[in-house]
């Protein structure tokens, strides 16, 4: 297989069980329905597989990374294999004890979330106390010279914040800023007329951040990313299906995105029952979103399709029913109009209060 | 506006790694990283706080006979600018 399809990253959810219940989590709706997380041994195999198929870059995620006991093996043995390797947590919990060790065993970069930049809102969002701690996170990352990046997920009832957020990156010495919208899949899409934020809200965000970006060129990099509901053209979701990352879910399960396995019909493999090579380069599920042959119109003939590939599959699942339909996000797909609808509510409907489904009880831990 | 200061070094944050699979280096930062040709792969290793710009140029021009100085010189402040933008030089103010 040519570098056309080259994974670079991998995204490594050590666990479903999390700490904090945000209501906007883009993790699978049904975590009660899962399973056994796998083992160090496992994910090292893993990490080594993912080497000899051209990955560089290891994100630690979740749920809460910080929750696996055998964080630091991991680390270590990812480590050996020259990976660069990012945790993406909460913060919640941790020592900074513990994140020194991380380090000295190879860690390379932090990126920490917060709900708001305001305690009660932040911890109100994420269910519980949590907001200081981040905090104290961030000073022991930078005071440890880890590349630190600050991570909100935006919505309606923070992305007034914007200029806040900005701020509080510049205090804490963030090396990144990520204002990334809400992803509205999973919890997200159950709550999406409480979160989609209306145009005006999106523009002014937008506008802000990009003064800032261009301000603090060199010293912070600061990404805004524009809901697709906003964008009229789908985004290149993982920059094309089986392309450049490959997702292994906490049972082991090796995915082209984390959300891939919800959608009805695609077969995907365990990292326990087949080589990860394998199944990369010969899955069906790895396999089904790849290259042209698959496309509808009006992705089949759109000049754009190798920028984004016919957009998120997730999407054309979760909103028009079939994967293998374009992404409704763009202005050109037949389902457009499930798009304008909501866009539609969200413009007349800012201010109004919503009724939250929060994502209930703590995780499953294996059982 | 940006300005490089007289020893570039290559922040800590940076690795730069060999890739086996297209025989180029790549300089990996947070969550992603640039796939470097030789020219940039070269002037990245001279990124160690010990080299001015001029003694880059000078260095290159030796290891380049068929690039004229003014040629290097242009490409070492064109990838110097690139890895300031993105925040990937120490002592950048």
């Amino acid at each position: 297989m040519n570098n056309e399809y080259r994974p670079y990253t991998l995204i490594a959810e050590l666990t479903y069980r999390c700490p904090l219940h945000c209501l906007y989590c883009s993790n699978p709706s049904d975590l009660a329905e899962h399973g056994n997380e796998i083992d160090a041994d496992t994910w090292i195999q893993v990490f080594r597989e993912a080497e000899e198929l051209g990955v560089v870059q290891l994100n630690l995620t979740g749920g809460e990374p910080l929750l696996r006991d055998d964080l630091e093996l991991l680390i270590e043995g990812a480590r050996k294999f020259d990976l660069y390797t990012n945790l993406i947590t909460s913060g919640i919990p941790l020592t900074s004890e513990r994140l020194s060790r991380l380090r000295a065993l190879g860690l390379d970069s932090v990126q920490i979330s917060i709900q708001s930049t305001r305690r009660s809102v932040s911890d109100r969002l994420a269910g519980m106390p949590s907001f200081s701690r981040k905090l104290d996170v961030m000073r022991w990352a930078t005071s440890l010279g880890l590349p630190l990046t600050l991570n909100i997920v935006l919505h309606r009832e923070n992305i007034s914040e914007i200029e806040e957020v900005i701020a509080l990156a510049e205090r804490v010495s963030a090396d990144r800023l990520e204002l990334a919208n809400t992803q509205y899949l999973g919890w997200a899409l159950k709550n999406r007329d409480a979160l989609l934020p209306a145009r005006q809200q999106i523009e002014q965000a937008r506008t802000v951040a990009a003064e800032a970006n261009a301000r603090l060129r060199g010293q912070m990099e600061v990404l805004f990313v524009t809901p697709d509901y906003y964008t009229d053209r789908p985004k290149s979701c993982m920059e094309g299906w089986g392309r450049r990352f490959i997702v292994v879910n906490p049972e082991g399960l090796a995915l082209p995105c984390h959300l891939a396995h919800t959608i009805p019909g695609l077969q995907f493999e365990h990292v326990t029952q087949r080589r990860l090579s394998d199944i990369w380069r010969h899955s069906t599920g790895f396999n089904k979103f790849r290259g042209e042959a698959w496309l509808s119109d009006p992705c089949r003939t759109c000049e754009r399709r190798a920028l984004d590939f016919g957009g998120c599959r997730c999407q054309a699942f979760h909103l028009m029913g079939d994967a293998g339909m374009p992404d409704p996000a763009c202005s050109l797909a037949p389902g457009h109009h499930v798009i304008e609808s909501a866009r539609t509510h969200a413009g007349r409907t800012v201010g109004i209060p919503v009724l939250f489904e929060h994502r209930a009880g703590r995780g499953h831990s294996s059982r | 506006m940006i300005f490089v200061t007289i020893r570039p070094r290559l922040s800590p944050k940076v690795r730069l790694r060999f890739d086996r699979r297209t025989g180029h280096y790549l300089l990996l930062y947070p969550e992603t990283g640039l796939e470097l040709n030789g020219t940039a792969t070269a002037i990245a290793r001279l990124c160690t706080g010990e080299w001015t710009i001029d003694e880059m140029v000078d260095h290159l021009t030796r290891s380049y006979v068929d690039a004229s100085p003014g040629e290097i010189r242009r490409a070492v402040r064109e990838f110097l600018g690139v890895l300031a933008d993105r925040g990937l030089l120490q002592g950048v103010t």
